[in-house]
């Protein structure tokens, strides 16, 4: 009975939990999907895999608040990024900016994929030129020339 | 050439296990600070004091401080606190931000265990501690004689912590060796 009650209890908490987060008033609709697409790419200073959508850490409900706030005094979404940014450093954008620090990790992609197909050309190449043993062609002995031409000859006459 | 060329996957793996291993070395939990050569945000709060008057930045009065972030359910505060008691004995000044607290319950906490602060910032809503990047109790920030946050410290600042972060800049903006 006390193991029911508890579980009745724990469900009516996680419906609470659930509410509180998800009940945020806007003045105007198109703010509530701009407020969930900025919630879903910043970053959670203190619990540091999650954004601050999915983070129930006090500092998280305060800066989702904040970035309400922010919207409903009618800052852009970059401005409320760099407000963000001056205060908790560039860790908060799930997103990073491009710059001296972050560059090589934005070009990783595009090094990676002209390395790769750089060895598939190389693989295709060789492969074919062994295919073809056109370079032993070229290197016949004298004997196997003259056999060659015989046979071709030969061939000929036929 | 080419048997040299097949050694490039082995280089480039010994190359990211250094980079790797040096990362262990890291805490993950460290920001970076980007607060650290800005000035000391603007604010006008109440003091935990309990009278009615705000205190603002120009309450720093040109001195070289420390901003302590703290707060009464902050257990490591209680770690940091025997610090800075000690600290402010030797005339550090420092000046308490109470962050997202009791004001009771925090008076409680300087009556019981000894008030180094010269004067507490009540920050009930967190306001400050979103405009200093605050992210977690204790936090301490060295400000100079011009209002320029020098350094931050997110953790509990302890002997070691202090000898090796804090003490040598302190004494170079005071000009004081203590």
């Amino acid at each position: 009975m006390r193991g029911l009650g508890f579980a009745v209890l724990s469900l009516l908490l996680a419906n609470m939990a659930v509410a509180s987060t998800a009940v945020v008033e806007f003045s105007d609709e198109s703010l509530r999907i701009r407020y969930q697409q900025l919630v879903q790419e910043l970053r959670c200073p203190k619990c540091q895999n999650q954004n601050l959508a999915d983070s129930n850490s006090p500092i998280s409900e305060d800066l989702r608040a904040q970035v309400h706030r922010l919207l409903e005094e009618g800052m852009s979404d970059r401005e409320i990024k760099n407000y963000l940014k001056s205060r908790y450093s560039e860790f908060i954008l799930y997103r990073p900016e491009v710059n001296q620090n972050t560059w090589l990790l934005w070009a990783a992609p595009v090094v990676f994929l002209l390395f790769g197909l750089w060895v598939l050309y190389r693989l295709y190449f060789n492969r074919s030129s062994s295919d073809m043993p056109v370079e032993q062609n070229d290197q016949l002995s004298s004997v196997d020339q003259q056999r060659l031409d015989q046979l071709l000859r030969n061939k000929d006459k036929q | 050439m080419n048997r040299l060329a097949l050694f490039i996957p082995l280089a480039l793996f010994a190359a990211l296990s250094v980079v790797l291993l040096l990362g262990l070395d890291k805490d993950p939990q460290e920001l970076p600070s980007a607060l650290v050569g800005e000035p000391f945000p603007e604010f006008f709060l109440p003091r935990l004091e309990g009278d009615q008057a705000i205190v603002s930045r120009e309450d720093f009065r040109g001195q070289v401080l420390l901003v302590n972030v703290w707060a009464t359910w902050c257990f490591a505060c209680r770690i940091e606190h025997q610090k800075l008691n000690s600290l402010a004995e030797q005339g550090v000044v420092i000046v308490g931000l109470n962050y997202k607290d009791q004001r009771a319950e925090a008076k409680l906490w300087l009556y019981e265990r000894g008030n180094p602060y010269q004067f507490n910032i009540f920050d009930a809503e967190g306001s400050l501690g979103i405009d200093l990047g605050v992210y977690g109790a204790p936090e301490t920030y060295l400000v100079d004689g011009d209002g320029i946050i020098r350094h931050r410290r997110v953790g509990v600042v302890d002997d070691r912590i202090w000898d090796a972060e804090f003490k040598a800049l302190y004494q170079e903006l005071t000009g004081v060796s203590q």
